[in-house]
C-alpha cells in the first residue's frame, strides 16, 4: 500500500478555491446520503407525507367546522396558507432528531477524522430537509385542492408564495440544526423539539384568526413569524386574509416580514450550529 | 526524507472536569512500525487517540503528526490519517459499497477513485457479498471490517486503531489480526489501542504502557517482560515426594527465594539462566536427592506480570486464554515478584 496520491499540504495559491470546490462536493455527498436512507426507509417520510394530510383534515372538518373566518371566507381556503407553514417548521425536530443521531453514533467522529468540510455535515443535512420539505408542501398543497382550498392567482404568485415558504422552512431546519447540537439524544431532541415548536405553530394566525386572542396572546401571535408565512401564502394565493386588517406591522408586510425573520433566524442559527458542531467534540 | 517519528506528543495533558485524563503523555512511533498502547479502561488511551487525530483539543502539550502540529495544522494531519474506534464508525441505513464510496469521497477521492477503491477493499476483506445490504444487517465482525476498510480508503500513512477487537468473538478476533498484521506489512505506520495484553503482544513491535494518563513504560514487549524479572521455573514433584528436600535441592540454580507448595507437591523459582539447559540441571539435581518429577516448566513473565508490576492492578482478561495465571503460592509475602502474582490468584 502506497501514499502517492495523497499530498501532504495542498498548493498555497489554489487551497482557498479547491477547498470551497471540496466543500461543495462534501454537501452534496452528504446530501445524497440522507436522500437514500430515505430511499432505504420511506417510513421516515411520514412527517412530510402523512402527517399533512392528516392535520389538514382533522382541522378542516373538527375545527373548521366551529370557526368563522372575521370578513368572511371559507375556512379551507383559510387552513391551506396556515398548513404550509406548520409542516414546514415541525421537520426542524426532525432535523435535530437525525443530528443528535449521527452525533450519538461513531459517525461523526470519522467525519471529523477526514479532511471534509466541517460544516458539510450540517449543510448536507439542511439541503436534505429543504428538499424533503418540497414533497411536505405539495402533499399540503394537494390535500387542500382536495378539500376545496383555490388560488385564485397567476403563476408568479404561486411561486412567490411556495419560494418564500421555502426559505422559511429552510431557516427553521437551521434551529433544528442548533437544538440538535446542544441536546444528547434523539428522544431529548424530539420532545423538546415539540415542547419548543408546538406553541410556535398554535400562537400564530396559522389555524384560527388572531382577532379573538387576548391581546397580549394576539400581539405575540401577530409577530409569531408563523403568522407571517400565513398571511403571506393566503395574500399570494388569494385566500381569505383577516390578518390584513392588523395594524401590527408584520401582518401589514407580510411577505417582508417572512423574508426578515428567514434571513435572521439564518444568519443566528446557521453559525451558531457550525459553531456549537465544531465545539461540541473538541471539548 | 527523515522524518522518523511518524507520531510524536510531548507531555499532553487533558482534563474533562476533574477528571485528568491525560496528565503528560508522552509518544514517539516510529515511521513504519506497528506501535502498541496498553492500559486499563480509563487509562487515557482513547482520549490520547482522539487528541492525535485532531477530534479533541489538548490542554496542554503538543503533538504531530508526519511533522504536522495536530492543534494547527489539523487539516494537514487529517489528510494523511486514517482512524477506526472502538464503535463501528458507519452509516447503518446505507449499504457497506456506498459506506466505503462516501467515506472515499469524503477523503479526496474522485467519485471514480472511491469506487475502485471500495470494491478493492470489499473484496480484501472478504465482504463483496454483503457490499449490496444495509450495514444495520451486518454482524458485529462484519461491521469492524467494514469500518477498518472505511479507514483504509485514503490510503492513510498513518493508521489508528482504538481497541479494534473489543467485542468481537475469537474467530473475529484472529481476522481482525491477520488483517492488522497485513498493513503492517504494507509499511503503513500503526498505533494501536488495547487493553489486551495478548493483541499487543501478538501485533506490536512496541508497546508504551499507560495508566491514569500517563506512559509508564515503553519498549518492545520482550524488554517489558524482562522489567519484571527473568524467568521462573515450575516443578511438579510426583506425589508423595519431599518437597523440602527437592526445595534445597533446586535452592543453588534459583536465583532468589524458592517457594513451594506442599500440598500440590509444586516448587517454583525465579532462575536467571536462561533456556533449556536449566530443564535438564533441575532434573539431574534432583535426581542425585532421588526424587522423581513429574512436570517441568519453565514460565516466561507475561505482559499479565508487565501490567500488574507496574500499575499495581490487573488488566482486562480477554478470556481467549494465551498466557497462563499461576495459582497463588499464599503465605510468604517477601518475595515482590510473587507477592504481585498473588493478586491474579484465583
Amino acid at each position: 500500500m502506497t501514499a502517492t496520491t495523497m499530498p501532504v499540504a495542498p498548493a498555497p495559491g489554489t487551497a482557498r478555491r479547491s477547498s470551497l470546490r471540496w466543500a461543495v462536493k462534501d454537501v452534496f455527498v452528504l446530501t445524497r446520503r440522507s436522500l437514500a436512507r430515505i430511499r432505504r426507509e420511506p417510513e421516515t417520510l411520514s412527517d412530510v407525507t402523512i402527517q399533512p394530510v392528516v392535520f389538514v383534515l382533522l382541522f378542516a372538518y373538527v375545527f373548521g367546522s366551529a370557526i368563522r373566518i372575521p370578513g368572511g371566507g371559507s375556512y379551507h381556503e383559510y387552513l391551506v396558507g396556515g398548513m404550509i407553514g406548520m409542516g414546514l417548521a415541525q421537520t426542524a425536530p426532525g432535523t435535530a432528531v437525525a443530528l443528535v443521531t449521527d452525533m450519538s453514533t461513531g459517525l461523526i467522529d470519522r467525519f471529523r477524522s477526514l479532511p471534509m468540510s466541517r460544516a458539510a455535515v450540517l449543510v448536507g443535512r439542511s439541503i436534505a430537509d429543504l428538499l424533503t420539505q418540497i414533497i411536505g408542501v405539495l402533499v399540503t398543497a394537494g390535500v387542500g385542492l382536495a378539500i376545496g382550498w383555490r388560488i385564485h392567482t397567476g403563476v408568479w404568485d404561486v411561486l412567490a408564495a411556495f419560494g418564500l415558504a421555502l426559505l422559511f422552512g429552510y431557516a427553521f431546519t437551521w434551529a433544528g440544526a442548533c437544538l440538535g447540537m446542544v441536546l444528547r439524544s434523539p428522544e431529548a431532541a424530539q420532545q423538546t423539539g415539540f415542547i419548543i415548536f408546538l406553541p410556535l405553530m398554535f400562537i400564530s394566525n396559522a389555524f384560527v384568526p388572531t382577532q379573538g386572542m387576548p391581546g397580549w396572546l394576539q400581539a405575540v401571535a401577530d409577530w409569531n413569524p408563523m403568522s407571517a408565512l400565513a398571511a403571506a401564502s393566503r395574500h399570494f394565493f388569494g385566500n381569505p386574509d383577516p390578518a390584513a386588517a392588523i395594524q401590527a406591522w408584520p401582518m401589514q408586510h407580510p411577505e417582508l416580514a417572512v423574508a426578515g425573520w428567514s434571513v435572521l433566524m439564518v444568519a443566528v442559527f446557521a453559525p451558531l450550529a457550525v459553531h456549537l458542531y465544531r465545539r461540541k467534540a473538541l471539548g | 526524507m527523515g522524518i522518523d517519528a511518524a507520531i510524536e506528543a510531548e507531555g499532553l495533558v487533558k482534563n474533562f472536569g476533574r477528571t485528568k485524563a491525560l496528565a503528560g503523555f508522552d509518544l514517539s512511533v516510529p515511521a513504519g512500525s506497528v506501535f502498541g498502547l496498553l492500559g486499563p479502561n480509563g487509562a487515557g488511551k482513547t482520549t490520547a487517540v482522539r487528541v492525535l487525530t485532531t477530534l479533541l483539543l489538548p490542554d496542554g502539550g503538543s503533538a504531530r503528526v508526519l511533522g504536522s502540529d495536530v492543534v494547527t495544522r489539523s487539516a494537514e494531519v487529517r489528510l494523511n490519517i486514517g482512524l477506526t474506534g472502538q464503535y463501528a464508525a458507519l452509516d447503518d441505513y446505507l449499504t457497506g459499497r456506498a459506506n466505503l464510496i462516501m467515506i472515499g469521497e469524503l477523503s479526496r477521492l474522485s467519485s471514480r477513485q472511491a469506487k475502485r477503491r471500495a470494491d478493492d477493499l470489499l473484496d480484501r476483506f472478504d465482504l463483496t457479498g454483503a457490499a449490496g445490504r444495509a450495514v444495520k444487517t451486518y454482524s458485529g465482525g462484519m461491521r469492524r471490517r467494514l469500518d477498518l476498510a472505511a479507514s483504509l480508503i485514503s490510503q492513510p500513512r498513518v493508521l489508528f486503531l482504538d481497541e479494534p477487537t473489543t467485542g468481537l468473538d475469537p474467530r473475529s478476533r484472529a481476522v481482525m489480526w491477520d488483517i492488522i498484521r497485513e498493513l503492517a506489512a504494507d509499511g503503513t505506520t500503526l498505533l494501536l489501542t488495547t487493553q489486551y495484553l495478548e493483541e499487543a503482544d501478538q501485533l506490536a513491535e512496541s508497546i508504551a504502557v499507560i495508566d491514569t494518563g500517563r506512559v509508564i513504560a515503553e519498549g518492545t514487549p520482550d524488554e517489558l517482560k524482562a522489567q519484571v524479572g527473568g524467568e521462573r521455573i515450575e516443578v511438579t514433584l510426583v506425589e508423595g515426594s519431599d518437597v523440602d528436600k527437592a526445595a534445597s535441592a533446586i535452592a543453588p540454580l534459583a536465583s532468589g527465594p524458592v517457594h513451594t507448595d506442599a500440598a500440590a507437591w509444586r516448587i517454583e523459582a525465579p532462575v536467571s539462566a536462561t533456556g533449556s539447559g536449566i530443564t535438564t540441571r533441575v532434573v539431574r539435581d534432583l535426581d542425585a536427592v532421588g526424587i522423581e518429577a513429574d512436570r517441568i516448566g519453565v514460565r516466561r513473565p507475561s505482559l499479565d506480570d508487565v501490567f500488574l508490576a507496574l500499575t499495581g492492578h490487573q488488566a482486562a482478561s480477554d478470556g481467549t486464554g494465551g498466557d497462563r495465571v499461576s495459582e497463588g503460592t499464599g503465605g510468604d509475602g517477601t518475595e515482590t515478584a510473587d507477592s504481585e502474582r498473588e493478586g491474579a490468584a484465583v
